[in-house]
């Protein structure tokens, strides 16, 4: 595609715009419709169109994850709530101390986890809780692709523990303050997001490795693995960046950066099936970018005070919602 | 980019009376609505919908700067609350009796998130007028909340004779003769002159003569934590002056708890403000000298172990 500074083809056409009305911290898709968790607390239910809300948490929700049937958020009032796409929301777990849920995780067998304070717990697919005091409060947790095991970002480092065993979490130990966790899709990386505008790598297994990804000008808060398992896209710079992961990982390689403008990225997220890449910026903008070629797509243009802050795909990779900080939202279906 | 929240940080030594006045603050009527972020480990008997219990996880910024140290709790919760702008109009932080302010200050200058969303205002430092001179000599943290304020309350001076606050009131002051003092009792303040105080902005870093009347009556009884202001009658070189501050920032810096100066730069027309926490330095030509202003370079230093002579010859030597 000729890459000079004509603008993108635009599918601004096939976006729908949903009104959510506040700060939107996660999109997920469920079976039957999508949902929307909101930094006031409700959640926003679309199916086809029609919208409805419900009030998930009295304060504010802090994170969410979700499966086909639900979706799972944590609050500022100390309770996991579980939201489907009808009836009322369920309490899963409520810390009596109110204290802050800052993180959650979700595997595909159904194993929970969350943080309030220092403290994580993980419940299983029986609804087994199991308790671990970490060093800090940890920012980010992830379950391995496969098993019940947990990696815990946290202070100097990520945990990875095993909840139904008694052995002690492993350390893998990186100076800094490690906010979000990602395990690649085949179980071989760790990685974690740092405060110092870095991502750290480790490779697991018999010959483990540091990875260290830097030069971002912010945070690459967001974090998303190709369907492949690849490539890692991330945000924290003017375009997406992505790092290659064949092989050994990304180590003494250059990633590639898409979608690059006068912007910050903010999200990112890869299609279930094919090498395109979402991008979400700090202006609102969404672009989708092919990894083969670089072709880009518009699907939303600038928007001020309007910055991306949720992406989610759906299953089949038909259609993509989105949620941004001053509550417009959107999905857009792919034509053909 | 929508307006900045500010953010009052409040500390001051366990029993002092932080408590009473955040309680003030939450309860009374003055047209904001906050934001506190508390510590859990602290005074119980505050609650709202939107206080928040943090942890005080302080840590070191993977940069080699080793005073460069940052409250990682207040990063993620700043980062919480500013999802719900409009739900209040302010931030209070109240940290630990034990707790260094300067990890909270730090904060808002090297986290860019955090800088982007919020402003820190002051530090408000709130004191016992009967045990704060006991403390001065046992807790280094109660010196270190009285050098990094920008408000101090001395509070329970009904507790006191009029001699012994005089005393405590000069021990404060050598200390800190900068930060503005407010006598009360039970935290009698006016709330309206603890906030909005903009401590940090350097805009607002107009002046930096002495807040109390017998300016240059200095106390040199062994105070480790003090204050140092040097003057040089006219301009300064930038050029030997940037080096030599950075220098100093850098060596010093862990002995040094605030910084601020108003230059006079050699051919430049504006004034220099800077203002500095350890070994943080942030610094900008400001406003035009007005005409009759006198074009003179002032600096001020708190800290502890301070070498004044070497510190004054260093400066004498950036003259224009």
């Amino acid at each position: 595609m000729n890459t000079t500074a004509a603008q993108p083809v635009s599918l601004r056409e096939h976006v729908v715009p949903i009104a959510a009305e506040a700060h939107v911290v996660a999109a997920r898709w469920l079976k039957q419709g999508l949902v929307l968790a909101l930094a006031d607390g409700r959640v926003l239910r679309w199916r086809d169109g029609a919208a409805d809300t419900v009030e998930a948490h009295a304060g504010g929700i802090l994170c969410a994850v979700g499966d086909g049937e639900r979706i799972v958020s944590g609050g500022d009032d100390g309770r996991i709530v579980a939201t489907r796409i009808a009836g009322a929301p369920e309490e899963l777990a409520r810390d009596p101390k109110r204290r802050w849920v800052d993180a959650i995780a979700l595997s595909p067998a159904g194993h929970l986890a969350w943080n309030t304070g220092k403290t994580v717990s993980a419940r299983d697919e029986k609804g087994r809780v199991r308790i671990l005091e970490a060093a800090s409060t940890p920012q980010g947790l992830v379950f391995a692709p496969k098993g019940y095991r947990l990696a815990i970002a946290q202070m100097n480092g990520v945990s990875l523990w095993y909840p139904n065993t008694e052995a002690k979490p492993e350390f893998l130990e990186w100076k800094g303050s490690h906010l979000d966790v990602a395990w690649s899709p085949d179980g071989r990386f760790i990685v974690s997001s740092m405060q110092e505008n870095a991502l750290h790598g480790w490779k697991l297994g018999d010959r483990p490795g540091h990875m260290r990804m830097t030069g971002y000008p912010a945070k690459p808060r967001s974090l998303s693995w190709s369907h492949d398992g690849l490539w890692l896209a991330s945000s924290g710079a003017d375009g997406a960046i992505v790092w290659p992961f064949q092989g050994e990982g990304p180590q003494g390689k250059a990633p590639r950066e898409c979608g690059v403008r006068r912007a910050r990225v903010t999200r990112v997220a890869f299609h279930p099936a094919a090498l395109v890449l979402a991008i979400g910026y700090d202006d609102g903008c969404i672009l989708l970018v092919r990894l083969t070629d670089g072709s880009e797509l518009l699907v939303r243009p600038a928007a001020r005070d309007s910055g991306i802050s949720a992406f989610a795909w759906d299953q089949a990779g038909k259609r993509l919602a989105f949620g941004a900080e001053d509550g417009a939202a959107g999905v857009l279906t792919l034509p053909g | 980019m929508s307006e900045k929240i500010p953010v009052t940080v409040l500390t001051g030594y366990l029993g002092a009376g932080k408590t009473t006045l955040l309680n003030r603050i939450l309860t009374e009527d003055h047209g904001k609505k906050f934001a506190v972020i508390v510590n859990e480990f602290g005074e119980a008997g505050i609650d709202g919908d939107l206080v928040v219990g943090a942890d005080e996880e302080v840590f070191e910024m993977n940069n080699g700067c080793i005073c460069c140290t940052v409250r990682g709790d207040l990063i993620r919760i700043l980062d919480g609350l500013m999802k719900r702008k409009g739900k209040f109009d302010a931030i209070i932080v109240e940290t630990t009796g034990l707790a260094d302010p300067a990890p909270v200050a730090q904060t808002f200058f090297v986290d860019q998130d955090v800088g982007d969303a919020t402003r820190l205002d002051a530090v408000v430092t709130v004191t016992d007028a009967k045990w704060l001179k006991d403390r001065l000599k046992d807790a280094p943290e109660a010196k270190n909340q009285i050098a990094f304020a920008d408000v101090i309350i001395l509070n329970k001076t009904d507790l006191v004779t009029p001699e012994e606050l005089a005393e405590v009131e000069a021990a404060i002051r050598a200390i800190n003769p900068y930060a503005r003092l407010e006598k009360a009792e039970r935290c009698n303040v006016e709330i309206a002159a603890l906030l909005d105080r903009k401590a940090f902005d350097l805009d607002r870093i107009l002046d930096i003569e002495p807040d109390f009347l017998e300016a240059g009556h200095h106390h040199h009884h062994a105070e480790d934590v003090r204050s140092i202001s040097l003057t040089v009658p006219g301009d300064v070189d930038p050029e030997k002056f940037m080096p030599w501050i950075n220098d100093i920032a850098q060596i010093q810096g862990p002995n040094i708890l605030r910084s601020k100066g108003i230059l006079a730069f050699k051919d430049e027309p504006r004034r220099f403000v800077f203002q500095g926490v350890h070994m943080i330095l942030d610094g900008d030509l400001q406003r035009d000298w007005k005409p009759g202003e006198r074009r003179e370079s002032r600096l001020v230093f708190i800290g502890r172990g301070l070498n004044e002579n070497e510190l004054r010859k260093g400066f004498e030597a950036c003259a224009a």
